[in-house]
């Protein structure tokens, strides 16, 4: 263990010995307020409705058969896949994977630029970009809606210039939809891939330019490589929110875009709601986050030498 | 009275030893030297006595007092840090200070200690300033300040003019010197550089590979290296490889390459082949000399002069020549004899 | 030819990024001081949806949702630092333990969770046990939620300063927690600072979770401009998210600068 702060000798002994005090208050708040409410919440999928919202602790996996199996409008037809949330699913992580996608052709330039800003200016960028992030995600979506609503500052300044004949119809749309993820977690991807491209040695670029690469060449060949840990890192911290959103979807989409997030949303909204489906919708998301993850710990695991 | 009287102790890294098996006693109002090569286990030696590190095995007697069990601001000793380590966020004078606050020394005593400490290291004026304020050797100074305001019975420094420049470096050494005989304080010494120890040091201890090699003089462990790594490691010495006929009332007849026969003391060495060093400067060029050679290359150093010289089984030596006008330089190539003075060789234990 | 670093377009890409984070905030806050009571139309400079903020209709309704969220966001902040402190000082200062990961990976769970998992949860948890939603239910999930955002800065900071300064103070007769106290407190000080303020705006600004587990009646700044704005946006809304803005703006600013003072101070 090398480094300054890593403690050998008798200071490391003198703080494990109170390590124990120091840390349980941190593995008591969040094992309490977050360990347990997820494996509670994982329970609860199992449980029975009741029709007020809540739950009648008889088990069963009526909520996951009412996820994946369809029976017919009256449960008397044989059973059947059911398309409806598995839908809804496929369209998040297909939204998700597009913000994905969007975030890192934007923010791939973004982070390579500021990272090859000279040094006393280069946190200043960092700052303007991350600076957005802080601010209340409500309030960014919805001053994005309002600019781009259909009689919006973007569409009548358009007009105004007439670039356009009438309002861009936007809102309601997955194109606003995305362009909200994407406005949420930009600074997810830019902050990764910058910490990548700081550490990436110019000398290897100038190497690579000196045996004839060409400048896209290098950027492909040597560059992408070389950053990959950022990217993928920078991919997984876009991926995993904009599967669970619900701000953006909620506010920028309409009927056509619902996602997961609303969906489960909805199942603890009044008397209609349906807590034991709305946990195990919330499972299976956390099923994904997972497999997201692991995917990522392998990604990592293979872009560093043994 | 000894100061401090180290027994048996060794330390352990997992499988490796930084220290193995050390005993070694450093008496009271010396300047002591800890001198080996980068990663021979003197920091850890000193972290061990300053309480920074537990021992694996054995024990440090602080004034005949075992200190094991005795957390580091429990022991009546204090370090001057390879990097110093001033607490960034306090004055030159709160830095100085600090020693005497906490063992509850009284405000204004504490203050008027402080700026006393501060104008025996001549840095008076600049109590007020931060640490990031001040120059490498600054800094260097306040940090012996700190360490000597509490009046510890033994001051460690850990290679603390490797941070300085030339100049710097030779100009502390002479200040520290006067220091500890100003204060009376026992210092133990960490350095790399054998040059430094040389200059300062009461008596030397030096260490290799977690081990003692040599505790003595600097007269005695420069003229009477105990083994190949002291030769080696102090000063500038040839190493040939020699072969031992016979020892006799304490001398041994020693056959060197070439076979011409000399004898010098056994250094309790039996029979057999064993290394003989003789250091350069204490071997001339004398006709009929027992070691025949020819001239490589001759090294123009100033006041001396510098011949490499190579035996005919290959062994290369080094002669120093004094550069006056008198001296004859012989040519590359020329085929010269050697002799060392009196007493200049030395059978080493390996 | 420029060196290697250059590529065409990568500099309009950014000024292209920039221009979209913040254009809906600038827009925005322009319209806030729009004079006209239609959202559509430019009547002029005014500030008569500030005063409106304040004095109007739904002021009585914001006053309670922004004191609430105050309230809420300095003690969350304040027991989320003094807990991510305490975990940060065994991460850190107590070199490898067994279940060292397992506690990293832990204090940056609520990082890991989409967030409506954790809403989900964390209302699934309150109503298992009894607890009634309300006040006491979201300073609970801001406590728990805000700890790795206090975390983080914290235990970066303390990375950042070597044993040494400690072991110095103990060579020097200090025990234990006056070398916590005198040494390492003050020069993690800035990291404690940089956490405390993000940890703050966290708790602000959260609304999918306060939004579960808030209960009827209980509003905080997010969840009652969400209930406003899925009536349309009203220039008061506009007004009171500017404000919000600002604030998250002032305290990012703060929060970076403190860190960079701190920085610079250590040399
Ligand atoms: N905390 C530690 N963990 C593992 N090995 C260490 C540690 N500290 C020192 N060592 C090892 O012990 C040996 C002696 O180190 P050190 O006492 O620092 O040497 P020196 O001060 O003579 O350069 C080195 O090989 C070093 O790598
Ligand atoms: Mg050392």
């Amino acid at each position: 263990m090398a480094g300054g702060a890593a403690s050998g000798g008798t200071q490391g002994r003198e703080y494990r010995a109170v390590a124990l005090p120091l840390l349980l208050p941190a593995w008591l708040v969040i094992g309490i307020f977050m360990v347990l409410p997820v494996l509670l919440m994982g329970v609860y999928s199992f449980l029975t409705k009741e029709f007020r919202g809540g739950v009648i602790w008889d088990f069963t996996l009526a909520a996951y058969d009412q996820f994946f199996v369809y029976r017919g409008l009256f449960g008397d037809e044989p059973p059947t896949l059911e398309w409806t949330y598995i839908t809804i699913f496929w369209r998040s992580i297909w939204q998700a994977g597009l913000a994905t996608a969007l975030c890192l052709a934007v923010g791939f330039p973004t982070a390579w630029f500021i990272a090859t800003r000279p040094v006393r200016t280069r946190t200043m960028w960092l700052f303007l970009i991350t600076v957005p992030y802080w601010v209340n995600l409500l309030i960014r979506t919805v001053s994005l809606k309002f600019l781009i609503r259909d009689n919006g500052p973007l569409n009548e300044g358009l007009m105004a210039l007439g670039l356009i004949d009438g309002p861009l119809p936007l809102v309601n749309t997955n194109l606003a939809v995305q362009l909200g993820l994407f406005y949420s977690y930009l600074p997810f991807m830019v902050l990764p891939i910058y910490a990548a491209v700081e550490r990436y040695d110019f000398a290897l670029s100038e190497a690579a330019a000196d045996l004839y690469a060409g400048r896209w060449t290098t950027l492909r060949e040597i560059v992408l490589p070389a950053v990959r840990p950022g990217i993928v890192a920078g991919a997984i911290l876009v991926f995993v929110p904009s599967l669970g959103a619900f701000l953006a979807p909620d506010l920028l989409g309409g009927a056509k875009t619902y996602m997961i997030g609303s969906l489960i949303d909805e199942q603890f909204r009044g008397s209609q709601g349906n807590w034991p489906f709305g946990a195990a919708a919330a499972m299976i998301l956390m099923t994904l986050v997972l497999i997201a993850l692991i995917l990522y710990a392998r990604a990592q695991g293979r872009g560093r030498p043994a | 009275m000894s100061a401090i009287e180290i027994a048996g102790v060794s330390k352990s890294y997992g499988a490796m030893r930084a220290l193995d098996d050390v005993s070694l006693t450093i008496g009271g109002n010396a300047f002591f030297t800890l001198l080996g090569p980068s990663g021979c286990g003197k920091t850890t030696l000193l972290r061990c006595i300053a309480g920074f590190e537990e021992v694996s095995a054995g024990s440090i007697r602080l004034l005949g007092r075992d200190i094991a069990a005795l957390a580091p601001n429990e022991r009546p000793v204090n370090t001057v840090f390879q990097n110093y380590a001033l607490f960034p966020h306090m004055t030159v004078a709160e830095n100085v200070a600090f020693g005497l606050r906490m063992k509850g020394v009284p405000e204004a005593r504490r203050r008027a200690r402080a700026a006393r400490m501060l104008e025996m290291v001549h840095l008076a004026e600049l109590a007020d300033r931060m640490p990031a304020q001040l120059s490498g050797g600054q800094q260097q100074r306040v940090a012996l300040a700190r360490a000597l305001a509490p009046e510890p019975e033994v001051l460690l420094l850990d290679e603390p003019l490797s941070a300085l420049d030339l100049k710097l470096r030779q100009a502390m050494r002479l200040e520290l010197k006067q220091l500890q005989e100003e204060t009376g304080i026992t210092f133990v010494f960490v350095t790399h550089d054998q040059e430094e120890a040389l200059t300062m040091s009461d008596r030397i201890a030096v260490m290799s590979h977690g081990r003692l090699q040599q505790v003595g003089t600097a007269r005695e462990i420069y003229e009477s290296p105990v083994n190949r790594f002291v030769a080696d490691f102090i000063g500038e010495t040839n190493v040939l490889p020699v072969l031992v006929e016979g020892v006799e009332g304490g001398r041994a007849s020693v056959v060197l390459p070439g076979g011409a026969r000399i004898s010098c003391p056994a250094a309790g060495l039996g029979p057999g082949a064993h290394h003989l060093s003789i250091r350069p400067e204490r071997i001339g060029i004398a006709a009929g000399g027992p070691l025949r050679a020819t001239v490589e290359r001759v090294v123009y150093l100033g006041t001396d002069l510098q011949l490499v010289t190579r035996l005919a089984d290959g062994t290369a030596v080094q002669v120093r020549l004094q550069n006056s006008a008198r001296t004859e330089v012989p040519a590359p190539g020329t085929a010269i004899a050697l002799e060392p003075e009196e007493g200049a060789a030395r059978l080493l234990a390996d | 030819m420029r060196g290697v670093r250059h590529y065409p377009g990568f500099g309009a890409v950014t000024a292209g990024c920039l221009v979209l984070l913040y254009a809906p905030l600038v827009v925005i806050a322009v319209y806030s001081f729009n004079g006209s009571a239609s959202i559509t139309q430019w009547g002029g400079f005014s500030w008569r949806w500030y005063v409106d903020v304040f004095t109007g209709p739904e002021s009585g309704r914001f006053g309670q949702a922004a004191w609430n969220s105050i309230t809420i966001a300095l003690l969350a902040a304040t027991a989320a630092t003094v807990i991510a402190l305490s975990a940060a000082l065994a991460m850190v200062r107590a070199g490898s333990f067994r279940g060292r990961s397992a506690t990293f990976a832990l204090v940056n769970l609520p990082l890991m969770v989409p967030e409506i998992i954790t809403a989900v949860a964390t209302l699934i948890f309150f109503t298992a046990i009894g607890l009634r939603t309300g006040y006491l239910t979201i300073l609970i999930a801001h406590i728990t939620f805000c700890i790795p955002f206090a975390y983080l800065p914290i235990a970066a900071r303390m990375q950042g300063i070597e044993g040494v300064y400690e072991q110095a103070a103990r060579d020097l007769y200090a025990t234990r927690w006056q070398a916590f106290r005198l040494i390492l407190l003050p020069l993690v000080m800035p990291g404690v600072v940089s956490g405390y303020l993000l940890a703050f705006i966290i708790s602000l600004d959260d609304f999918i979770i306060t939004n579960f587990v808030k209960g009827a009646g209980m509003e905080t700044l997010p969840t009652a401009i969400f209930g406003s704005v899925k009536q349309g946006i009203k220039p008061n809304i506009m007004a009171i998210s500017t404000m919000l803005l600002a604030v998250s703006a002032i305290f990012v600013t703060l929060s970076y600068f403190i860190n960079r003072v701190g920085q610079r101070a250590r040399g």
